[in-house]
């Protein structure tokens, strides 16, 4: 599905990644966790095609295309998705004719029919039941006077109705509360496939109670440290990220 | 004593008769640290007298009321007759009670506080484990600048401290309850709260004000938000109708941290309530929400101040208020955008209601911007319900005024 090789990505005439492979296969959830400044947002950035972070070595490949050559629009459109940091508000433009236009975009580029306001409705409608989450945020602008929690649970909706391949989560637990949290994993456990890939990117190994992750990466100084399933999250939360480096290497 | 006599500054009578109480907050077990910020805080109280309406910070609050009045520094415990004024309100499991600025553990109960919580009194605190609380007491407020933080410092003695561990996820609340008793004579308390959130640690703490008789309660509340923390705060001032009341909250936020006050005010014939935030990291997310009811002859002023110190920052602040009678009500909220603080997202919102002729709001916004790519909007409503008075009526909605039903 993704396959990352010795990636380097500079931004803000910084070299932040200095070398990335990751591998994640179809139905894969891979959690990247690491300190501030370790380059996780990067890494994620890099792979939606945000256009302040410069890849100067290395590649990403995706469903077998190469990444990297494809507008940020045109990964959108062939199923990649990012959940930001820090969502933007738009304002003047409503949550429920923003997701349409992006949904139909997606529908027009695999060949299928566009769906009509009144489908698309039944449709959006399903899923914020799915996910439990409140459908009073499809008749407000995009974001616009949202709370740090409503705006990472908009986030989840979007994801929720474009349906992605691969969904990338850029540190969408930061400031929620416990209840919101819960909310957001459901909103990824319910989103889990064996057709789907995520990538979560958090700072706390507390989204991970909750998100199953099978692999579980640690960034340090733009490079992956160390790599391993759960437990190593767990590791992390109890010894600190200071703790990679008294101990060896052991990839 | 001695301390006193020696300054050299001239002071007014006002301020010496406050400060002539402070060798009574003095305790032996107090670390010489705290000795010498208590002594410092004096001096700025000194230097800095009490504010008068030149002040810009002052200019529709008089607190001459207090000045002019000689209050005693309050000395009393509990009494059986208090039972239910220190009764909790919020089916909190956790309750801890201070009276007249002191700790009360007889009338708290702390032993269902859940692991990695601490609540105690801060003179405990002090005595027997100074570390803990040294490298957060009276960092945040600003004795320096602010006469009633330097009055409260100068008379830091005791009160509560909840610290909260990294990773730990409260998900009841705590209830703090501060009680000033007046006696005979009008008594004043300066309680203090500190409260440390760790990092990613849960939290909802409700601060509430009760009281009888003619107290002075200048009250200061710091709150240290970690890395990505989330507290929840409510502080209810429910103080009888003679009472004084300043109370300052000074919070400090950490990276992707996310503090939500609600700050609610009945009581009181002159409040001045203040929060002071410093989003010092990125992604803080902060909500000022405030709501006061007045009557009579009360001053409720509410100022706040919401410093976006970093970048991608969030404030949502509303403050609503209902005056009846002769009744004033001040809203000052400063907004400030600092040069790094790209992308903050600032929204504020004063709305009041007057219920009489009488009744008067002075409500001002002031925001500093010094970032090119942020959003930041103030608005402030003010309406009179005469007006509405009789659409409401026509509703079969009466004795919503003083003067009666239509």
């Amino acid at each position: 599905m993704l396959e990352i090789k010795d990636l380097q990505v500079r931004g803000g005439g910084k070299e932040i990644l200095r070398g990335i492979n990751l591998t994640v296969k179809t139905g894969e959830v891979h959690a990247i966790m690491g300190p501030n400044g370790s380059g996780k947002s990067t890494l994620a950035r890099a792979i939606s095609g945000h256009p302040d972070y410069e890849v100067t070595g290395g590649s990403i490949t995706y469903d077998g295309k190469d990444l990297l050559a494809m507008a940020p629009e045109d990964r959108a459109r062939d199923g990649v998705f990012m959940a930001f940091q820090y969502p933007v508000e738009i304002p003047g433009v409503n949550n429920a004719y923003f997701l349409k236009a992006a949904v139909n975009a997606v529908r027009k580029h695999r060949g299928q029919p566009e769906l009509d306001a009144m489908e698309f409705m039944a449709y959006v409608r399903e899923k914020a039941k799915i996910l439990s989450l409140d459908p009073g945020l499809l008749n407000r602008p995009v974001n616009e006077g949202f709370s740090g929690g409503e705006k990472k649970r908009n986030e989840i909706f979007q994801m929720a109705v474009l349906e992605p391949a691969l969904a990338v989560l850029d540190e969408t637990d930061s400031g929620l509360d416990i209840d919101a949290l819960k909310t957001v994993a459901h909103g990824v456990n319910q989103m889990r496939s064996p057709t789907r890939s995520t990538i979560v990117v958090t700072h706390y190994q507390r989204l991970l109670n909750y998100i199953e992750p099978d692999f579980v990466h640690v960034l340090q100084d733009g490079r992956i440290v160390r790599s391993g399933k759960k437990d190593l999250a767990l590791k992390l939360e109890e010894k600190g990220y200071g703790w990679l480096e008294a101990e060896p290497q052991l990839m | 004593m001695t301390q006193v006599a020696e300054r050299s500054t001239p002071v007014s009578p006002q301020v010496a008769r406050f400060a002539a109480e402070f060798p009574a907050a003095t305790s032996s077990s107090q670390p010489h640290w705290l000795g010498k910020l208590r002594e410092g805080a004096l001096a700025s109280f000194e230097r800095l007298g009490f504010p008068t309406t030149k002040h810009e910070q002052w200019r529709f609050t008089s607190v001459t009321p207090i000045a002019e009045k000689t209050f005693a520094l309050a000395t009393d415990g509990p009494s059986a007759a208090d039972a239910a004024l220190l009764a909790p309100i919020g089916g909190a499991r956790v309750v801890a009670v201070c009276v007249n600025g002191r700790f009360t553990p007889g009338a708290s109960s702390l032993s269902a506080a859940p692991k990695g919580v601490q609540v105690m009194g801060l003179e405990d605190a002090l005595a027997s484990n100074p570390s803990l609380v040294e490298p957060y007491l009276a960092k945040l407020s600003t004795s320096e600048t602010h006469a009633f933080t330097a009055l409260n410092t100068a008379f830091l003695r005791d009160g509560i401290v909840v610290l909260v561990a990294p990773h730990t996820v409260m998900e009841s609340p705590i209830e703090l309850v501060f009680a000033s008793t007046g006696g005979s004579r009008p008594t004043m308390s300066h309680p203090r709260l500190l409260i440390v959130a760790g990092e990613a640690s849960q939290a909802q703490i409700l601060e509430r004000y009760v009281g009888r008789g003619v107290t002075f309660t200048n009250a200061v509340t710091e709150v240290w938000l970690g890395a990505g923390a989330v507290v929840d705060h409510y502080k209810v001032q429910e103080e009888p109708a003679e009472a004084f009341h300043i109370g300052s909250m000074y919070l400090h936020g950490a990276r992707n941290g996310n503090f939500s006050s609600h700050n609610i005010t009945f009581g009181g014939s002159l409040v001045r309530n203040e929060v002071v935030a410093v989003l010092d990291g990125e992604g803080i997310d902060c909500t000022l929400n405030g709501l006061y009811v007045a009557r009579d002859k009360q001053v409720v002023d509410n100022h706040t101040t919401i410093d976006h110190a970093m970048p991608h920052c969030g404030s949502h602040e509303v403050y609503k208020g209902i005056l009846g009678e002769q009744s004033r009500a001040v809203f000052n909220g400063k907004i400030v955008v600092r040069p790094d603080a790209q992308k903050t997202d600032a929204k504020q919102t004063n709305k009041a209601l007057l219920l009489s002729d009488d009744a008067q709001i002075n409500t001002k916004p002031e925001l500093e911007i010094f970032a090119n790519d942020v959003k930041c909007t103030h608005g402030a409503a003010i309406g009179q319900l005469d007006t509405m008075r009789f659409s409401t009526c026509g509703r079969v909605v009466s004795g919503l005024t003083k003067r009666g039903p239509c």
